[in-house]
């Protein structure tokens, strides 16, 4: 398998605090790969970095074999290649959830119109969302809303999809809808970096968890050593905190 | 005091004067006012633009702010008005017209970018996130996603700004461009009758108060709509 991600030494501070302190990380194509930790570990910041919305201070970030942090790459050809889905979906409220998701594709993939049209439709409706290409975000529920947003970073078809915590502002019962969604996207071999706090999920879904702490990963593995025998103190104490909230 | 600015005669003779003068107001702002959009929104996205690259774009733009918020519009106009066509330059236009929509764009665009920037910095910084993550670059993410959030929100202050400058092409008459208010002059002195006077405000009104109406309609409905 070959490798899609790879994460070399990576760190990020915003003024003093030091939120990423030296990241190694990578992921081979079709792996799934779930940052868990705390808040405030860096799951979102290393995200944000891998698709290069913040630049990192130290170290390299190669995409299929590519370095994307060289100085002179161009950055918009590179994001146009990795898919991110955020927390609080993020959609253009003054589009239709068509123009959502064929706007990448058309401003940036120059495909045309029928096109980008056509390959939206097909998208949405194979995520159950096949009537809303003409509402407007504000119409749809929350759980529609990350759909269309998976459905609008898909559209790009991305060699690497980002998911940034995001059933986190889902209300419970939505909560599901967009887990299988992923899960699907999972079966079709996508290759995804997955920030998240549903530990069943990641127990489900991953092939490998990596544990945050104080940004560096402290631990990672296959989930079911990581959610049953954690080699680290701070991974067990981390894990028995969410199974004292009833999260695991 | 009614015979003085009521006087029905007077008020009968001069209105069709005054109204068909009133046409060159109407000109005047509907030509100024998209320059003033126009310039007015350059203005406010030199302003946007991060980097240090363009960091002398940034301080001309907020130099220009400065300078024409600053100053007197009257000053302005009399300034380039009598000022420039007085220099006698070859190439340069002489009439007063031009000069004074020149000056009304100067100072009316300052007003108007602040407006917009204002709408600008309202787009959340999540969306240009969400806008560059799927690739597109800077100026697309800005033409795409953020203007047309930015410029939606703020139509009522842009409309607000339009009343106030449609008032202002009032202030022309005082270069002897002959519109609505000169005409009212030109007819008072001949008469020493005020009752023109009130004939060209209830023209202005005419005009400024169903904007203003629509202006607060918009504002409401904004409100209702974000809740």
């Amino acid at each position: 398998m070959s490798e899609q991600l790879r994460v070399d030494g990576v760190t990020k501070s915003f003024g003093k605090v030091q939120v990423l302190r030296g990241i190694d990380l990578a992921l081979a194509e079709h792996e799934v790969v779930c940052l868990i930790g705390a808040s405030g570990s860096g799951k979102s910041t290393l995200l944000r970095c891998v698709n290069l919305l913040e630049p990192v201070d130290e170290g390299r970030i190669f995409l299929g074999g590519e370095e994307i942090t060289a100085p002179g790459v161009d950055e918009n050809r590179a994001r146009q290649r990795i898919g991110i889905v955020f927390q609080a979906f993020n959609l253009f409220p003054h589009m239709s959830v068509l123009d959502n998701v064929t706007l990448g594709p058309r401003k940036v993939l120059r495909l045309p119109r029928p096109e980008a049209r056509a390959r939206a439709l097909e998208l949405l409706g194979r995520f159950g969302l096949a009537d809303r290409g003409d509402d407007y975000p504000d119409r749809l529920s929350g759980g529609q809303q990350q759909r269309v947003a998976i459905v609008r970073a898909l559209a790009m078809r991305p060699q690497l999809l980002l998911l940034d915590e995001v059933t986190s502002a889902l209300d419970p019962e939505l909560v599901a809808e967009v887990l299988s969604v992923i899960r699907e996207l999972a079966e079709g071999g996508m290759t995804m970096l997955i920030a998240t706090h549903e530990m069943g999920f990641a127990r489900d879904i991953a092939s490998r968890v990596c544990f945050l702490d104080a940004g560096v990963i402290l631990e990672q593995g296959p989930p079911g050593q990581i959610f049953t025998s954690p080699a680290e103190p701070r991974t067990r104490q981390f894990l028995d905190r969410i199974i004292a909230a009833g999260r695991l | 005091m009614q015979e003085s600015f009521f006087y029905w005669p007077e008020f009968r003779e001069s209105f069709p004067d005054i109204l068909e003068k009133f046409w060159t107001n109407v000109q005047l702002f509907l030509l100024a006012e998209v320059f003033i959009l126009v310039w007015g929104l350059v203005l406010a996205v030199l302003r946007s633009l991060q980097g240090p690259v363009f960091f002398p774009l940034r301080l001309l733009s907020a130099a220009y702010t400065d300078v024409f918020r600053g100053i007197p519009t009257i000053l302005l106009i009399f300034l380039l008005g009598f000022g420039v066509p007085g220099l006698q330059l070859s190439g340069v236009p002489r009439s007063q017209f031009f000069w004074a929509t020149v000056s009304l764009v100067l100072v009316y665009s300052a007003y108007v970018a602040e407006v917009y920037r204002a709408g600008i910095e309202s787009v959340h910084p999540s969306q240009e996130a969400a806008a560059r993550s799927l690739g597109l670059n800077r100026l697309q993410a800005l033409r795409y996603v953020v203007l047309p959030q930015a410029i939606r929100r703020v139509v009522p202050p842009l409309l607000n700004d339009f009343i106030g400058l449609q008032k202002d092409t009032a202030l022309v008459a005082l270069l002897g461009v002959v519109e609505a208010f000169r005409q009212s002059q030109i007819e008072v002195a001949g008469s020493f009758n005020y009752t023109p006077y009130v004939a060209t405000a209830l023209i202005f009104l005419a005009l400024t108060i169903p904007l203003t109406r629509f202006t607060d309609w918009l504002v409401a409905r904004e409100r209702r709509r974000r809740r």
